[in-house]
């Protein structure tokens, strides 16, 4: 009699040391320097002299099983089937034999997959799921980054030189699954009008209290609407964060007519000489234009080509605008200086500027 | 099969050099029925410029209360093959490290069970399982099981902890990344499978503090890599960089935030007792400097997204951490902060919006950690102290 299979909980992932090649085994924690040698293509030298060479691909986040399997097979062909993913959604073949670069780049390079994104590069962006998988999204999330990294494409493959890093990331509404907010460029999915409140609905299927108290801005009170109970938004109070929504699926935000993205500028998450910092506002918003959202991608490459010819070396967004300080940067972008670009959030009064150190 | 839909819209999304992921459905669809109706959807979403997915609902496999997020099409009777369109989270291997062997593995599990889509990699770190029914949620795990792999976390449990490539391909990683994620992984299975906090709590590991998972952006507990004795420098190595025209004096000593070197047009040098271990000059010159001996990492606590009452960046907890095997200071320390959150923490509070709610201090005492100044960027500015001199007062009598 066959014997019931036991099913199997909490196991965990696999172990790295068996997914991982040889070579990174035995150089672990003892490697000595690396080198980028080409656009996308860098060298890692290990202590005894041990050569591991990566070459980083373009990903596109949503990939098919069929393009997996493709990777598998160049991983087989030319790096003794090993191969990794970046935090940044982008494939890394690893090889040991420098002879198998070229052969491999113009694989990929058949398979319409460039290479680049190393060093002073832009890099693929981290984004999120958008209209493929998400309920909250206020604009796409796949399209918007297909078509940004069109545009700055040269600079992910080296066509074109960067004083430094670029790191551009997206998340489709406030939630921000991928912490877009310490990005050089962060394009964020906002709404514009408060929720639509479904009050047959939402006794039903919310709990009141709970939705009344996820409200940051204290914009929803308890109400009854014909002798049913429910809630009503203050408007003038809202700021269209989602957060009712996330707990209660009758106050729905999205809108096609008022959705679409703002752009956020001059964030970092290295400690590399300055602090790590938050992403501050350029644009407040611009309408959902799909397939190929063209004022964003224009507004993207005229930032970036305006920190290109303007920033020092190794300066990142935020460092640049630091030092040139806002109004300046406002007037070079030519972004017209609203009244939203001031916070009026909790500690507003700290992002005002307190000195006369003004450049004019 | 039936053809695929027409997607006027969406096609213009195929050309230009950056892979396209209308291509990848259009892949995908030629096999999967949930692709195709993917694709015809997603184009409906394109015309009319909004989503057509419903508020998430709570699916998911026997025994776990995450790893699955519930997604059902709001045109179930246009596009069947999405009406229910779930995600699995499955939790990938430290570091993003795969055999060709092991990626196959995920792929004939998800061309049987799914959509032939995937995510390489969801934000937090997982694979994901793009797309499939209810009912195939539960062959999907066995089979991942029996390939080696597991769901990672979602919802108020411990997510999938990540790292950067760390030891295993980077001179800089000061710590074990990939060996802790490992351990914190197997150790807290419990909590990552079954949400038992007020909300998510996220783990990051970096190696240095070029940070390059963001962990100092986006984890509840941050642990970037860092040193605490003299630079490593070849002083024959640092000249080629400037034979080789970098300029040492604008772009490395004008650059470092602590003030702290010295270029003479020959020789550098690096007061150590000053330097704020930014990585700036080692990233300049990689073959002449490497992070010191003394390597260990500061822990920090509280990053997260806007959501519910703005976005932190994590703060100093530990300013220097020694991790060694099996890190029981480390757990000793994660444990007894989520005794105090769980305990007081209000429903949907992460714990750096708890941090602020409760104060840093009242915080530290109840985790029982002494105040240090690295704690601060400086110390407070307003003069409303509180003081609790209560049990002064008992011990008097
Ligand atoms: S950022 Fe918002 S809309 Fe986008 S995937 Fe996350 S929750 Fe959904
Ligand atoms: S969208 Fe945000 S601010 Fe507006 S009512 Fe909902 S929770 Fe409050
Ligand atoms: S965080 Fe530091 S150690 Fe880790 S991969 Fe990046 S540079 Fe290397
Ligand atoms: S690591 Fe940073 S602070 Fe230290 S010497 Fe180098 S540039 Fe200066």
């Amino acid at each position: 009699m066959a014997e019931k299979v036991k099913r199997v909980t909490d196991i965990g992932p696999p172990h790295h040391d068996k997914l991982m090649p040889p070579i990174c085994k035995e150089n672990y924690g003892t490697w000595k320097y690396h080198e980028v040698l080409k656009p996308g293509v860098m060298v890692h030298v290990g202590a005894t002299g041990d050569k591991l060479y990566t070459v980083r691909a373009a990903g596109a986040r949503l990939v098919s099983i069929y393009r997996l399997r493709q990777f598998a097979d160049l991983a087989d062909k030319y790096c003794d089937g090993y191969l990794r993913f970046t935090s940044r959604h982008n494939i890394e073949f690893l090889l040991t034999y420098d002879a198998n670069i070229d052969p491999l780049i113009a694989d990929l390079a058949a398979m319409g997959v460039s290479v680049g994104g190393i060093g002073a590069a832009i890099t693929s962006i981290v984004h999120t799921q958008g209209w493929v998988h998400c309920h909250s999204a206020a604009t796409d999330a796949s399209g918007v980054v297909k078509a940004v990294m069109d545009v700055v494409h040269p600079y992910f493959n080296g066509e074109k030189k960067l004083p430094g890093k670029l790191r551009i990331a997206l998340a489709c509404c406030l939630n921000m699954c991928g912490a877009v907010h310490c990005s050089d460029i962060a394009i964020l999915g906002i709404h514009r009008k408060a929720p639509r409140t479904d009050h047959t609905q939402v006794a039903k299927i919310c709990e009141i209290p709970n939705v009344v108290s996820a409200c940051p801005t204290a914009a929803i009170r308890p109400t009854q609407v014909d002798g049913t109970p429910s809630v009503e938004v203050i408007e003038e109070q809202c700021m269209y964060c989602a957060n009712c929504f996330t707990v209660c699926p009758s106050m729905p935000l999205n809108d096609p007519e008022n959705d679409g993205v703002s752009i956020w500028v001059g964030g970092k998450v290295s400690n590399a000489r300055s602090e790590p910092m938050f992403s501050k506002l350029a644009i407040p918003y611009i309408p959902n234009n799909p397939p190929r959202w063209p004022e964003v991608t224009d507004v993207i490459l005229k930032l970036v080509e305006l920190w290109a010819a303007n920033a020092k070396p190794f300066e990142r967004m935020g460092e640049w605008i630091n030092r040139i300080t806002w109004p300046k940067f406002f007037k070079m972008a030519g972004i017209e200086f609203q009244k939203e670009h001031i916070d009026d959030f909790k500690h507003a009064g700290l992002t005002f500027k307190r000195s006369t150190q003004i450049v004019h | 099969m039936a053809e695929l839909p027409e997607t006027p819209l969406l096609d213009e999304l195929e050309k230009g050099p950056w892979p396209s992921f209308v291509t990848e459905i259009k892949q995908a669809a030629e096999h999967h029925e949930e692709a195709r109706d993917l694709l015809g959807q997603l184009e409906r979403s394109y015309r009319e410029r909004i989503g057509h997915w419903k508020h998430g609902g709570i699916v998911g496999v026997l025994g776990y209360g995450g790893g699955v997020i519930g997604r059902y099409s709001d045109l179930p009777d246009d596009f069947p093959g999405v009406s229910h369109f779930h995600t699995l989270r499955v939790n990938q291997p430290a570091g993003w490290f795969y055999t060709s062997k092991a990626l196959r593995d995920i792929c004939d599990i998800w061309e049987e069970h799914g959509s032939g889509l995937t995510n390489m990699h969801g934000s937090t770190g997982d694979i994901v399982l793009l797309g499939t029914s209810t009912p195939e949620l539960e062959p999907t795990f066995k089979k991942l099981t029996e390939k080696g792999f597991d769901l990672g976390g979602s919802g108020s449990d411990v997510r999938t902890p990540s790292c950067c490539v760390g030891p295993a391909r980077c001179e800089w990683a000061c710590y074990d990344t990939l060996g802790l994620t490992y351990d914190l992984t197997m150790s807290y299975q419990d909590e990552l499978h079954r949400p038992m906090f007020p909300y998510k709590w996220k783990f990051k590991m970096s190696g240095c503090p070029n940070d390059c998972v963001a962990a100092i952006a986006r984890s509840d507990l941050s642990i970037i890599g860092t040193w605490r004795d003299e630079i490593v420098k070849d002083d024959a190595e640092v000249r080629k960089y400037a034979d080789n025209g970098l300029d040492i004096f604008n772009d490395v000593v004008l650059n470092c935030p602590a003030k702290c070197m010295k270029w003479d047009g020959e020789k550098l040098e690096i007061d150590d007792e000053y330097c704020r271990k930014c990585m700036h000059c080692i990233n300049a010159m990689p073959k002449a400097l490497a992070p010191g001996k003394d390597r260990g990492a500061t822990i920090l606590i509280g990053s997260k997204a806007p959501i519910v009452e703005g976005a932190l960046l994590s703060s100093v907890l530990v300013p220097f951490w020694k991790p060694e095997e099996p890190y029981e200071d480390l757990k000793d320390l994660v444990e007894a902060i989520w005794d105090v959150w769980s305990e007081e923490g209000k429903n949907r509070e992460r714990v750096g919006e708890f941090i602020q709610r409760v104060g840093m201090g009242n915080f530290l005492e109840a985790i029982g950690l002494d105040p240090e100044p690295e704690m601060v960027a400086f110390p407070r500015e307003n003069p409303y102290v509180f003081y609790d001199l209560s049990e002064d007062e008992d011990e008097d009598e």
